[in-house]
């Protein structure tokens, strides 16, 4: 979990600009300037929307809290180009629906967070994660807990 | 018979398995069988549809042409189509706009495979940031088995669905495939079979899960023209009624591979039908039947809970009311309804572009009442349903 501090120089993006590594994290999606839809993973140009022709998107926090639509939990390490810790531990992956954006999200759960904690409708909120270690670097990902913080006091900003 | 109708004058197939030998080995195999099956020879072919291979090089690109030459060059039109899972179906496509265009009477359809052990994994190598499925092993583990886990945990918690009842629909399916000569696994499988199987992914089993085979199927169609003449009369012959290859309408709302997101519904609100149930509605739209008027179905089942899925879809049932209709015995062979009767990929495990073509060949096998240990009694008109990466899905009707 995200405890560290985000200064702290080991921890980078597995993946550059789709979430953020503060102490309230939540994704980047990119937002429609003309019809204001969203598309997760954040892009850039066309809109998403056939009812659309505009070609600006902008980057935009999407809500850190949603509910599961579905979970899944992998027993057997994934391959290639996942990098699975040895030994392999089960982890779960958790879809949440994100209210205001209208949009399922796939992301995984924290480390320690299995299928039998999780149920569909089950509040959820973004945080982050390592995904592998590489030359003492962490390389983070988002990630989907159970949620515990207060929604209004510790919803991104 | 209607004017859009297309007359199947031969199928054939290589046995799934899992050799490792080269694709186009199955390919021929298939293709002369279907040739025989046809009664016509290989220089009558004026039209090759290749579906492609994405796992086996260059050849597998242009999987038209592969077969075109392998075959001996004639000089005959050739395509080569990729659409996922359902390149097969729209290799279909393809030969029947060429035939009912007019611009050829006789076509074969082709798909073969050869495919690696274990998870498919991305194909090609290097760090491809921008491929979302790259991406999705990458940072997320997601493999084909988590997805479907996904839509069997919706099945579980919205409906109630069990374990139990994912299991006996492996235990339908390997009761049909039984008897298929076709089939890769012909082992009658119990419920604790299953349950006894290893999770691979949460909450399906080892056995909930289809494989990754090697296989090949071929089928010829012709105009109504060519195929009277070649007849003499078409009564009984199976022809192809519809073949819908529908694309996603945004916004797109189920999670599907290879996706971290779905569309955004905040603006635009879904369609009417989504689109699993698009893919089948067309099909029965362009074929001017629907639900009620079908003897059978073959569906996509790449998990036992996804096989449920397309009961709904197919408007088969009500949402939510796929488990019901599969404890009735209904979609048993005997029942209302069968699906899969060829044992589905629970008994083939999956070989890509060869797949939608299998499917197509079952019905004609039943609708001919050629369907060995696994028939149909008198069926009239059957359905299939498949669906693959990238938003591809399709749907072909075939009745007699
Ligand atoms: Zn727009």
């Amino acid at each position: 979990m995200s405890e560290t501090a985000t200064s702290n120089a080991s921890q980078v993006p597995a993946i550059e600009g789709w979430f953020t590594l503060d102490q309230n994290p939540h994704l980047i999606g990119s937002q429609c300037t003309a019809c204001g839809t969203y598309v997760f993973p954040p892009r850039e140009g066309a809109c998403p929307s056939p009812l659309c022709d505009s070609d600006e998107l902008t980057a935009t926090p999407f809500s850190r809290f949603g509910t599961v639509w579905s979970y899944a939990e992998n027993r057997y390490a994934p391959p290639l180009p996942y990098r699975a810790a040895e030994p392999f531990e089960p982890y779960a992956l958790v879809a949440v629906q994100l209210e205001k954006e209208g949009i399922i999200v796939l992301g995984q759960a924290p480390k320690g967070i299995l299928a039998k904690d999780l149920k569909v409708g089950m509040r959820m909120q973004l945080e982050t994660d390592v995904l592998y270690r590489e030359d003492g670097i962490d390389y983070m990902v988002y990630v989907w807990a159970p949620a515990v913080q207060d929604e209004v006091a510790g919803g991104a900003k | 018979m209607s004017d859009r109708d297309l007359v199947v004058l031969g199928v054939g197939m290589h046995p799934w398995g899992k050799w490792g030998r080269d694709f186009t080995e199955y390919g021929m195999v298939a293709a002369r069988a279907a040739l025989k099956d046809a009664g016509i020879e290989w220089k009558d072919v004026q039209y090759v549809a290749g579906a492609d291979t994405i796992r086996n090089g260059y050849p597998g690109f242009i999987a038209g042409a592969t077969f075109a030459q392998k075959m001996g060059w004639t000089g005959a039109r050739v395509s080569s189509s990729y659409a996922a899972c359902a390149s097969g179906a729209m290799s279909l496509q393809t030969a029947r706009a060429s035939i009912l265009a007019g611009f050829c009477d006789v076509a074969m359809v082709i798909g073969a495979d050869t495919t690696p052990k274990g998870f498919f994994a991305p194909v090609g190598g290097g760090d491809r940031k921008n491929d979302p499925d790259w991406l999705r092993f990458h940072l997320l583990g997601a493999t084909n088995p988590a997805y479907f886990a996904l839509f069997a945990r919706r099945r579980m918690d919205l409906y109630g669905a069990t374990s139990e009842d994912f299991a006996q629909v492996k235990v339908k399916n390997s009761l049909h495939g039984l008897n298929n000569p076709y089939a890769r696994f012909r082992k009658e499988n119990a419920v604790e079979d299953v349950l006894n199987s290893p999770v691979v992914s949460d909450p399906l089993r080892l056995l909930d899960i289809c494989a990754t085979s090697d296989g090949a199927a071929a089928m010829i169609v012709t105009s109504r023209a060519f195929a009277e003449k070649h007849l003499g009369s078409l009564k009984g012959v199976p022809r192809i009624k519809a073949v819908s290859t529908s694309t996603p309408t945004y916004p797109q709302t189920l999670l599907e591979m290879p996706d971290f997101a779905t569309d955004s519904s905040a603006v635009v609100a879904p369609p009417a039908r989504g689109f699993k149930d698009s893919i089948c509605w067309d099909a029965y739209e362009e074929a001017g039947v629907g639900p009620e008027d079908l003897s059978m179905a073959e569906v996509y089942d790449l998990s036992t809970a996804l096989e449920l899925d397309w009961y709904e879809h197919l408007g088969l049932c009500a949402p939510g009311e796929a488990e019901g209709l599969l404890r009735s015995g209904a979609t048993t062979i005997g029942g209302r309804i069968p699906v899969n009767p060829s044992g589905g990929l629970s008994c083939f495990g999956e070989a890509i572009p060869a797949q939608a073509i299998a499917q197509v060949c079952e019905l004609v096998w039943q609708l001919r009442g050629q369907a060995e240990g696994r028939q149909i009694e008198n069926a009239k008109l059957g359905i299939t349903a498949n669906q693959g990466l990238f938003g591809h899905g399709s749907s072909v009707i075939v009745g007699v």
